[in-house]
């Protein structure tokens, strides 16, 4: 997992949790919200977005409300990564925690929509293999690499309470 | 080296005596705040896969706002969910058809200065009017804290917004917010706690104040936090009986950025489509044809905004053509506010008056726009789409939603003093 390629579908700053995930749509569950996940900004996407594809935005991806339907909408619709040149504090602790990598890299506006890109996580590198560049990403804190290598908050939490409710 | 108050809190809540900016470390949680849209109905399913329970039901309290008063099956199911949930799991701090989730906890006492407070809703800032640590979380975040009582806190650089001088009548701390998130912009204080300072700050009461750590999240801050004084400690021994600490920042601690205003030359506010730091003066955008007027949400519906709106609404009446709605943010308002005779005043002018819960706000019901209509509101997000697809949204103090509903078009308030 730590290790994925795909193509990117680009956005500009401040993409806000009430264009990914409008408020009408709260009381339906994050895999029916996929249905209409970035409506506010592309009506199409969620047709359009392939199993594997990454997002990518400019500045302060993710403003606004706390709704971790936002992160789980795009990562239920096919996203496997979210790239921008840095996102607003909630969104980012929000993705980690449902397991759906967010990547900070500065350049991320040179992007391109349609670039295929290949990340690795662990090197904390980017390759875009349309432009022929690599980017590399402010490294995560080890607590964070342990959430995303586990798949999220929530196996992690299993493994340290040490028993589920399947075992 | 001294510290900030974010520093303090965040030192003394891991047990340590001093904290370094960029560390990551685990804090004990005070109070952990839900409510039903992001609380039991997403926490629960994860809660039963682990097996375990809340760690300390005391330290908890879920306040339903957003789906009340339901209106349709899928609504009523979320809030009776909520109510079956906090029955088993012995959670007393229950709220419904009582506030929205950043009002109660503060009108019950729950929220004292020194606290180390988490909640599931992006306006969990506003605790930090209180001198509290405030801080907010997504659902999965919240479960962490809902079986450890701990979560991790990367200690944030803190930025200092000093407020000289004394407003003038007819401006409001919205006004001050809007003019500092203009300056900032909506990602200015990302990653970063905001500490409220000087005179302007200061003269402020309680219901005031809120709404600066309450929009400290559209500057994109952690925290928007406010040092106690008496006028805290005040409020909140009129609230509860329980002990706190009054924890003030050190005089030489260390500020990443410092911005200074002058509250004495502030004039009203705005906030035009579709972003909280698209801000200019009323004046340079007067005379904008409204449909809907909202004095609404957690930010703008208290009871001095009630009150403010009133005092300019009395023997007035509000355009033919354009509809206020009241939305008060909690049920002590509503009934302080029939009381003095508030309430009265504004439906008397012509208002609509709607239950108290987060509504038009969040785009949940209750005041939602149609397409290409116009709305000034005295909430604190006006994204696109947020009150209705296809809507323009204009952010102001509730002087100016007041001014603004009598004549039908944006409006400056001192016109009316």
């Amino acid at each position: 997992m730590s290790k994925f390629s795909g193509r990117s579908w680009t956005f500009g700053d401040n993409i806000d949790t009430d264009v990914i995930v409008p408020g009408q749509y709260l009381k339906l569950t994050a895999e029916e919200v996929a249905n209409h996940v970035m409506e506010g900004v592309d009506e199409s996407f969620s047709t359009k977005v392939k199993q594997g594809d990454i997002v990518v935005g400019g500045k302060n991806f993710g403003c606004g409300s706390s709704r971790e339907t936002a992160p789980a909408a795009l990562k239920h619709a096919g996203v496997s990564a979210i790239i921008s040149v840095f996102f607003a504090r909630i969104f980012y602790r929000n993705a980690i925690n449902i397991g759906l990598p967010v990547i900070e890299i500065k350049e991320a506006k040179e992007i391109n929509e349609g670039d295929e890109l290949v990340v690795n996580l662990k090197e904390g590198r980017v390759c875009n293999l349309t432009q022929n560049k690599v980017y590399y990403a402010n490294p995560y804190p080890d607590m964070i690499i342990d959430i995303l290598e586990h798949g999220g908050l929530l196996p992690l939490l299993k493994k340290s309470f040490g028993k589920t409710k399947n075992n | 080296m001294g510290m900030t108050l974010a520093q303090k809190i965040i030192a003394s809540s891991s047990d340590r005596p001093s904290v370094e900016v960029g560390e990551i470390v685990e804090v004990n949680i005070d109070l952990a705040m839900m409510h039903d849209s992001s609380g039991p109905r997403r926490v629960n399913p994860m809660l039963e896969e682990l097996g375990v329970s809340v760690w300390d039901p005391e330290k908890i309290t879920v306040v339903s706002d957003h789906f009340v008063a339901s209106s349709d099956t899928v609504e009523a199911g979320i809030l009776k969910f909520t109510r079956d949930w906090v029955k088993e799991h012995g959670i007393r701090k229950f709220h419904e058809r009582e506030g929205i989730c950043h009002i109660v906890p503060i009108e019950r006492g729950y929220v004292r200065p020194g606290m180390m407070y988490v909640g599931a809703d992006s306006h969990s800032t506003t605790a930090g009017a209180m001198g509290a640590f405030a801080i907010a979380l997504g659902s999965t975040d919240m479960l962490g804290v809902l079986v450890r009582g701990k979560t991790w806190v990367k200690v944030p650089e803190t930025i200092k917004v000093k407020w000289n001088g004394t407003l003038k009548p007819g401006v409001m701390a919205k006004d001050m917010m809007l003019q500092t998130i203009k300056h900032t912009k909506i990602d200015g204080a990302t990653y970063k706690a905001v500490e409220f300072s000087g005179q302007g700050v200061v003269n402020l009461s309680i219901d005031e104040r809120i709404v600066l750590s309450n929009m400290a999240i559209e500057m994109g801050a952690k925290a928007g936090m406010i040092e106690p004084d008496e006028v805290t400690a005040n409020y909140v021994r009129a609230r509860t009986q329980e002990p706190f600490q009054m924890v003030e920042a050190d005089d030489d601690a260390e500020y990443q950025e410092f911005f200074e205003f002058d509250a004495s030359s502030l004039t009203p506010m705005i906030a035009l489509p579709h972003s909280p730091d698209n801000v200019t003066t009323v004046a340079e955008v007067e005379g904008k044809k409204l449909d809907q007027a909202y004095i609404g949400a957690c930010t703008g519906a208290k009871y001095e905004d009630l009150e403010a709106a009133a005092s300019i609404l009395k023997s007035r009446q509000i355009a033919s053509g354009t509809r206020l709605l009241v939305a008060p943010s909690s049920a002590e308002v509503i009934k302080r506010s029939s009381q003095t005779g508030v309430l009265e005043t504004l439906i008397e002018a012509g208002a609509t008056l709607l239950p108290t819960g987060c509504g038009a706000c969040a785009g949940l019901g209750n005041g939602v726009l149609a397409e290409g209509e116009t709305c000034i509101s005295s909430t604190n997000r006006n994204f696109p789409g947020r009150m209705g697809k296809g809507a323009d949204v204009f952010l102001a103090s509730p002087l100016t939603v007041a001014a603004s509903a009598i004549t039908g078009k944006i409006t400056d308030p001192r016109e009316f003093l």
